[in-house]
């Protein structure tokens, strides 16, 4: 338990330190944002919330990505002869997952901002955008990993994880729109316990798979 | 002979289910007509490809279990033929949707779950492509075949529950549990089955077969 924390402090300082590349995250989704405006103005809300579903999954890859690809192989040996593969997994899921809610929360307000604000339920939005932060960080701090192992970039992170997580978006997708317009949507608890079902799955299957990843 | 009954059994069923699937009678139905001939075709390719990608799940464990090259190669060459189904079971299936839904591609559920099924095992042979080093690649490959499988199948089953489809079996189609499966059919369609399934395993087989002695004799595939 203090390795974990202990290793997730290191993440979030060593985030802490070199500035850039965070900043360089909130630039890139402001950038996005801008774009999307300039492309089409203000758009009406179910395009909207597709928008904001797909700036969410590149934000991810590009987030998430540096949480495996970012650390040089050698250290990682390191890693291995004071940490069990389960906790280094853990506390790299959990860092991304800090980093990701943070971000999707930073890119929720520029999107009210610049993109018109639909939102008649601004709480049960937030919800539906943490839920599936942590989903979409867990799945792509996983395929990092891979990524890593197998010496790639994140475009492979990119083409192995867009086929898992589509589903996840279409739930959210649909989550969140019962967030916009206030219609009563039947079964909507039962939608959000599979999202979350499926990323205590996720977890599951990294802590029993990382293993053998972890292995020369 | 010992070995090779059920191969011999293949040939026989499938040539049954070429023959009696096109010539039997089958229920006259409006709008489906003659195209419900289609299910000895289409509905065998799922049935196959679900117990190939569920034979390379089983193959993929068991070399994270012993870390035997064999079951690498064994995994790969049942994923293989298992793509090669789920292709033609989406060409059959979206010839069969030109004449009855009148488009080949109509964004169905069904249509859009499969091909993210495909997707990811398209992103599985990219994976394999990008690693030289057999025993990184047996090890890195089995772990993502593991989790693709694991979460894409209860996707598979529960999203297309979510949504209305006109795929037969949904929202209200018949499917072929339903009364237009009749005696007739049945008879057909489960050598049918069974004949699609067996094929597909012995091509797997085959594959294997060939990249194993390849294996031992220039230690690479």
């Amino acid at each position: 338990m203090n390795q974990l924390l202990s290793l997730v402090k290191k993440d979030l300082l060593i985030e802490w330190r070199q500035k850039h590349t965070l900043f360089g995250v909130l630039l890139y989704v402001g950038a996005t944002v801008f774009a999307i405006y300039i492309m089409n103005g203000q758009p009406d809300v179910k395009v909207w919330n597709a928008l904001f579903w797909i700036t969410q999954l590149f934000v991810a890859v590009n987030s998430v990505a540096k949480s495996f690809l970012q650390e040089h192989p050698n250290r990682f040996r390191y890693y291995f002869t004071i940490v069990r593969p389960s906790t280094f997994l853990l506390a790299k899921m959990l860092y991304s997952i800090v980093l990701m809610l943070g971000i999707s929360l930073v890119s929720l307000l520029l999107f009210t901002i610049m993109l018109g604000n639909p939102l008649s339920q601004t709480a049960v939005f937030i919800g539906v955008t943490a839920a599936g932060s942590i989903s979409l960080s867990a799945v792509f701090t996983f395929l990092s990993a891979i990524a890593a192992r197998a010496q790639q970039n994140a475009a492979l992170m990119a083409i192995l994880g867009f086929p898992l997580v589509i589903p996840v978006l279409m739930m959210l997708k649909s989550l969140a729109l019962s967030a916009i317009s206030p219609v009563y949507q039947s079964g909507w608890w039962m939608l959000m316990l599979v999202v979350l079902a499926l990323s205590i799955m996720v977890v599951i299957l990294g802590l029993i798979l990382f293993p053998f990843l972890w292995q020369e | 002979m010992r070995s090779s009954w059920w191969k011999i059994l293949c040939v026989i069923l499938l040539a049954y289910a070429i023959i009696g699937g096109l010539l039997l009678p089958v229920p006259a139905r409006h709008i489906l007509n003659e195209t419900v001939r289609n299910l000895y075709f289409h509905v065998p390719m799922w049935f196959g490809m679900m117990l190939l990608f569920g034979y390379s799940f089983y193959y993929s464990l068991m070399y994270l279990r012993r870390q035997q090259m064999e079951y690498d190669i064994k995994a790969v060459a049942y994923l293989k033929i298992g793509v090669l189904f789920s292709c033609l079971g989406m060409i059959t299936g979206m010839e069969w949707a030109t004449y009855t839904w009148g488009e080949p591609w109509s964004n169905d559920p069904k249509q859009l779950a499969t091909a993210i099924c495909m997707l990811s095992y398209f992103a599985y042979l990219i994976l394999r492509g990008g690693i030289k080093d057999e025993e990184k690649r047996a090890k890195i490959s089995a772990v993502y075949n593991v989790f693709a499988f694991a979460l894409m199948i209860p996707l598979l089953f529960v999203l297309p529950r979510m949504v209305d489809s006109l795929h037969p079996g949904n929202g209200g189609n018949p499917g072929f549990n339903a009364y237009d499966l009749d005696s007739r059919m049945r008879l057909v369609f489960y050598p049918a089955v069974i004949g699609w399934f067996l094929l597909g395993m012995w091509m797997s087989t085959l594959h294997a077969r060939i990249n194993i002695l390849r294996y031992k004799k220039e230690n690479t595939f």
